[in-house]
């Protein structure tokens, strides 16, 4: 028998059994469909994650205080917090890898101005923050390295503080109360939404560093320093640069360990790379297994169908079909009953995960590999569940099938 | 090369294991079947007359003795080489019609050469539907089963028995699921067929009906007991009287 012949009077038989097929078929359209939106989640959360990096500004090292190499004991007191503007400053000059670097000093205050007042973070930082964490103004202008200089009240809103504080206005000149302490709005940050984990970077004040220490009471605190280098590649170099500066400028000696940790922003992505890779393995071994459901449910039909198709059966085999014209006929079926359900669960995932895009905002696009081995993998279950039930009825006693009742 | 013998059983045997007991069904045919003969097959049932059917159509193999069709051995043929046989010589005939649910009665005609490895007939189609032309149903070739008579789906059926132009027609009980008007317009289609050289071996335990054929054997405990020609030879046509059935046969 021609193997036209037998597609055709497989797919016959399909459409002759709606009902049947539909049902057949649902098992693989859910598991592929739920294959399809977890690869799209996963998609979306990477997609996701790297504009989170990016978002912070590339080139990045962050030198944080204490250090990860303290073997439990407690290197005494003063540890907690060993970075002050002077690192800072001694970076600035001494480094040459680095094309940027700020001290940050983190605080929260109440802050007065406009419409009410507003609990915020105050981030007092260099003229070269905005350069450093690549983050565009709105409006107005960033403070520069003569303002830093002078310690001058000015200060640099987040879009939420300005929202809450100025709705509907341009904030820029007017004025602003930090503990009492007046200063003038000089520019309006735009929207960078939140880290990955979840803090709202808009909802920060930026100040020059030094007016942060002397004119605001009760902080000489520089939670980091951040610096960054002309190139990516430049960034293991400039770890090690970073690490003797600030050996050097905290006075340790060889058998002394580091009172700080300079990380970068690869550290931080292989971090939250690694976080999506175990959720990728987790949801793709709930897809695998709604699959291997689907298949069963084929496996279930098909021998079903064999018992309950077992008349036809003995009618094929009086008029002349040989085992395997049965055996293949059955296969075609089973084959074209997953890869149909697999390309309509491809269809329903697609759209199930453009609808969740759009809820979420996520960007979650289904890459062609995943379509195609979506599908190519259903039609192998189809093969795999298939073959039994189509054994089975190729097997069959013509003879004992033509009276089956 | 044709033999002038469609069926030449020797000493056919057939024994089945069911559970402890073993029971023979056959216990050493002979028959021979000389072509364009019309035999009817008697017996109660037991007599084992299915099970020499099954054997004659190939649908199953003797435990010994040496079965000729059409002058080929067929016993010790594999599945495959049965099923090609089933396919090229043999046309089957059911008591239950055995056609294809839901499909039409052109697909049910067609399903042989769908199985045909001669790849001598190419449009299948227009070979089904001569075939059902043949039997008088030109124009019920779209209707399923269950849209017809059954005189109209046993016609079908013969119509898929004779589609591949087979050396021997079997039909097993044809009348059994029909009323006496409809049985005898299908024994007057037989009759027809035979008449224009066709080979049939009709089982039945009706003697009315047998008595349509030209010859009869009957089986009992799994051995011919009689077998004699028909003398007096009935008519189907004649019997159904004022309605012939030749409209239907115009287009043979």
């Amino acid at each position: 028998m021609k193997t036209t012949t037998l597609v055709r009077v497989a797919t016959d038989s399909i459409l002759k059994n709606k009902m049947r097929s539909s049902l057949t078929m649902l098992g693989i359209v859910i598991g592929v469909a739920a294959v399809i939106v977890m690869v799209a989640i996963i998609y979306g959360a990477q997609s996701r994650i790297q504009a989170q990096i990016d978002n912070l500004g590339t080139n990045l090292a962050v030198i944080t205080p204490g250090s990860t190499q303290q073997g439990g004991a407690s290197m005494g007191a003063g540890t907690f917090n060993r970075l002050t503007v002077e690192d800072a400053e001694k970076i600035a000059r001494e480094a040459t890898l680095v094309s940027g670097v700020t001290p940050v000093i983190f605080t929260r205050a109440q802050v007065i101005g406009g419409d009410g007042n507003w609990r915020t973070e105050i981030n007092g930082v260099s003229g070269e923050y905005l350069t450093i964490r690549n983050w565009p103004l709105t409006s107005g202008t960033f403070f520069d390295e003569a303002d830093v200089r002078s310690m001058r009240k000015v200060a640099v809103l987040g879009s939420t503080v300005a929202e809450n504080l100025f709705p509907g206005v341009d904030p820029v000149g007017a004025s602003l109360q930090i503990r009492n302490v007046p200063f003038t709005i000089v520019g309006v940050l735009s929207e960078k939404g939140q880290t990955s984990s979840g803090t709202d970077q808009d909802d920060v004040v930026l100040v020059p560093y030094t007016t942060a220490q002397n004119r605001l009471a009760g902080f000489s605190f520089i939670g980091q320093i951040i610096a960054t280098t002309w190139a990516s590649e430049d960034i293991p170099a400039a770890i090690e640069e970073l690490s003797a500066i600030m050996r050097e400028a905290h006075g340790l000696g060889a058998s002394e360990a580091d009172d700080f940790t300079v990380r970068d922003q690869t550290e931080i992505a292989d971090a939250a790379k690694g976080t999506t890779e175990v959720m990728s393995w987790l949801l793709g071994a709930i897809a695998s297994i709604s699959l291997l459901v689907g298949g069963i449910g084929i496996m279930n039909i098909m021998l079903v169908s064999v018992t309950e198709r077992t008349r036809e059966i003995g009618i094929r085999l009086a008029t002349g079909a040989r085992g395997s014209d049965v055996l293949t006929q059955f296969l075609i079926e089973s084959v074209v009953m997953s890869s149909a359900g697999g390309l309509v669960g491809l269809a329903v995932g697609a759209a199930a995960s453009a609808v969740l895009g759009h809820f979420t905002g996520w960007s979650m696009a289904t890459p062609p590999l995943a379509a195609v081995v979506a599908v190519g993998f259903s039609a192998a279950v189809g093969v795999f569940f298939g073959f039994y039930p189509a054994r089975k009825a190729s097997a069959l006693n013509p003879i004992d099938a033509l009276r089956y009742e | 090369m044709e033999s002038p013998e469609v069926i030449r059983f020797s000493r056919i045997v057939k024994s089945y294991q069911t559970g402890r007991s073993v029971v023979r069904a056959l216990r050493g045919i002979d028959l021979t079947v000389e072509r364009g003969e019309m035999v009817s097959i008697m017996g109660a049932s037991g007599s084992g007359k299915s099970t020499m059917m099954n054997i004659i159509g190939c649908l199953d193999t003797p435990t010994s003795g040496t079965y000729l069709l059409d002058g080929v051995r067929v016993d010790g043929m594999s599945r495959n080489q049965l099923a090609d046989l089933r396919n090229q010589k043999l046309g089957f005939v059911f008591q239950g019609f055995n056609l294809l649910a839901r499909t039409s009665a052109l697909e049910n005609v067609e399903l042989p050469l769908l199985y045909d490895r001669s790849g001598k007939r190419r449009d299948t189609r227009s070979v089904a539907a001569a075939a059902l032309r043949k039997v008088g149903l030109g124009d019920r070739m779209e209707h399923a089963p269950n849209e017809m008579s059954g005189g109209q789906q046993q016609r079908v059926a013969i119509a898929r028995a004779l589609v591949m132009g087979p050396t021997l027609l079997l039909a097993d009980e044809p009348t059994g699921n029909l009323d006496t008007r409809t049985s005898l317009e299908v024994m007057a289609l037989f009759q027809a067929l035979n008449a224009q050289g066709m080979t049939i071996l009709l089982v039945t335990h009706e003697h009315d009906i047998a008595r349509y054929g030209r010859r009869i054997v009957e089986l009992r405990d799994g051995r011919i007991v009689r077998d004699t020609p028909v003398v007096g030879r009935r008519w189907a046509m004649d019997d159904l009287g004022t309605q012939p059935y030749e409209e239907a046969l115009e287009a043979s």
